[in-house]
C-alpha cells in the first residue's frame, strides 16, 4: 500500500530518463557530423575562392561577353526557388526556418510571378509537395555532400532558365554562423552576376598582371560560368549541412537539459509522496498504540 | 634539381586532389596541349576532358584524369581547377570500362529520350580515365 503512488512516479522518470539517453546520443552524433561537415566545407574553399577570383579577373577585361545565363530578362514569369532542407527532422526549427524564408521571399516579391520549387532535402519537398508548387526534387543524399548532385541541380535549373521556363532563380539555405546561430538567407544564382567590382579592383590595386589567355579571356569566363552555379550550389548545400548538424545539436542538447529538469522535479515530488505514505503509516501506527493503551 | 621545378596544385570542390614540386607539367587546354616550365609567363587557359601529365622532381611520369575546368599559372605556381580529377593509378579500370560502353551503346542508340551531348561528355570522362590509367 505504501508508495503506490511513489511507484507512478518512478516508472514516469525511468521513461524520461531512456529519452534523455537517446538525445544525449543524438546531440553527440550531430557533434561529430558539424565537425565532419565543417571540414568539408573548409577543404571546398579553394575551389570555390580560385574560381571566384579568377571569374572576377576574367570579367574585369572581357568586354561585351554574352551567355544566356548572364541576360537579365525584362518580362520575370516564373520565379524558381531552390529550397536546401534537411531529410530528416528533430533540429529544432531548422527546417521550418528555412521554408519560412522561402515564403517571405515569394510573398515579398513585387512582380507576383508564378513560382515553381526546387526541393534539395526531403524535409522542404514534403512541405512545397502540399502546396503543388514543386517542380523538381532531389532527396536522400545523405550527410556527405558530393559535388556531383550539386552539379545535376546545376545542370536541372540551367536547362529551366535556357528553356525559359524559368525566369530567375535564388537559392535558400540556412547560413552557418555558429552551433547556436543559423541564418536563412535568400540568394540569387540566376541571371548571373559576375563577381566583379571589389575583387577586381583590389588585384588592380595589388599590381596587374599581364596574363595570357588561352584561347581568349571571353572564351574561358564562358566555359566557366556553368561552373560557378555549380559551386554556389554546392557550396550552400555544405553550409545547409553544417547548418542542419548545428541546429541538431543544439536542439538536442536543450531537450537533454530540459529531461534532466523533469527528472529532478519528479524526483522532488516522488519523495513527497513516499515519506507523506511513510507519515500515513507511522500516524496509523501512533494511533492504534494509543487506543490500545486506553 | 630543385631550381627547374615549380609549384602544381590540383583543385577540385572536394579537396586539393594534388600539390607538389614538379618539373614539367603537361595540361589538356582546349586549343591542345599545354606544356608548362618553371617560370612560365602568366598564363589562363580553359582545359577539356582529358589528361594531365607531370615529371617529378625526380624524371617519373605521372598521369591524371581532369574534367571541365582551366589552369592558372602565376609566380611558378601552376593552379588547375577541375569539377573532377583522378590520379591515373586510383582508377578503377573496370568501372571506367563499363561507362565506357554505357555511352558509347547510349550514342549508337539515336534515342530521342537520350540525351547525346550528355553521353558524349560521359564518353569523353571515361576515355581520359583509362588513358590515365595508362590502359590505352
Amino acid at each position: 500500500m505504501a508508495g503506490a503512488g511513489a511507484r507512478e512516479y518512478k516508472r514516469r522518470i525511468r521513461s524520461v530518463k531512456s529519452t534523455q539517453q537517446i538525445t544525449k546520443a543524438m546531440k553527440m552524433v550531430a557533434a561529430a557530423k558539424l565537425r565532419r561537415a565543417q571540414e568539408h566545407a573548409q577543404a571546398s574553399r579553394p575551389y570555390t575562392e580560385t574560381l571566384q577570383g579568377t571569374l572576377a579577373r576574367l570579367a574585369a577585361v572581357s568586354f561585351d561577353v554574352r551567355h544566356p545565363l548572364l541576360e537579365k530578362r525584362e518580362d520575370v514569369r516564373k520565379v524558381g526557388y531552390i529550397v536546401v532542407t534537411a531529410d530528416r527532422g528533430l533540429c529544432g526549427g531548422y527546417n521550418t526556418n528555412i521554408i519560412r524564408e522561402c515564403n517571405i521571399a515569394i510573398r515579398e516579391d513585387e512582380r507576383k510571378a508564378d513560382y515553381g520549387i526546387i526541393a534539395v532535402g526531403r524535409k522542404g519537398r514534403d512541405f512545397f509537395r502540399k502546396t503543388g508548387k514543386l517542380d523538381a526534387e532531389f532527396v536522400n543524399l545523405g550527410d556527405n555532400v558530393s559535388y556531383a548532385d550539386a552539379r545535376e541541380i546545376a545542370q536541372y535549373v540551367m536547362n529551366a532558365y535556357e528553356n525559359q521556363e524559368l525566369d530567375e532563380v535564388y537559392l535558400v539555405y540556412a547560413k552557418f554562423i555558429n552551433a547556436l546561430r543559423q541564418i536563412p538567407t535568400a540568394v540569387k544564382v540566376l541571371p548571373l552576376e559576375t563577381p566583379e567590382a571589389e575583387e577586381a579592383e583590389t588585384s588592380i590595386n595589388e599590381r596587374v598582371i599581364d596574363y595570357i589567355y588561352e584561347p581568349s579571356a571571353e572564351e574561358i569566363l564562358l566555359t566557366l560560368l556553368p561552373k560557378y552555379v555549380g559551386s554556389q550550389i554546392y557550396h550552400a548545400m555544405l553550409e545547409g549541412k553544417a547548418s542542419e548538424h548545428g541546429a541538431r545539436m543544439t536542439a538536442m542538447g536543450n531537450a537533454t537539459d530540459n529531461a534532466k529538469e523533469l527528472i529532478d522535479n519528479l524526483t522532488m515530488v516522488m519523495n513527497k509522496v513516499r515519506q507523506a505514505a511513510i507519515t500515513d503509516e507511522i500516524l496509523d501506527i501512533v494511533g492504534g498504540a494509543e487506543a490500545l493503551k486506553k | 634539381m630543385a631550381d627547374n621545378t615549380f609549384m602544381v596544385e590540383i583543385v577540385t570542390p572536394e579537396e586539393i586532389l594534388f600539390r607538389d614540386e614538379v618539373s614539367f607539367l603537361v595540361a589538356p587546354g582546349t586549343e591542345g596541349e599545354l606544356g608548362i616550365m618553371r617560370n612560365h609567363a602568366p598564363l589562363v587557359g580553359a582545359l577539356k576532358i582529358g589528361v594531365l601529365r607531370y615529371k617529378d622532381p625526380n624524371g617519373n611520369q605521372k598521369k591524371l584524369a581532369v574534367s571541365g575546368g582551366f589552369m592558372e599559372v602565376v609566380d611558378n605556381v601552376a593552379r588547375v581547377l577541375a569539377e573532377t580529377a583522378e590520379h591515373g593509378e586510383h582508377v578503377d579500370v573496370l568501372r571506367a570500362k563499363a561507362a565506357r560502353e554505357r555511352a558509347e551503346k547510349r550514342l549508337q542508340a539515336r534515342d530521342e529520350t537520350v540525351n547525346a551531348l550528355r553521353a558524349e561528355m560521359a564518353l569523353k570522362r571515361a576515355i581520359a580515365r583509362l588513358k590515365a590509367a595508362g590502359v590505352e
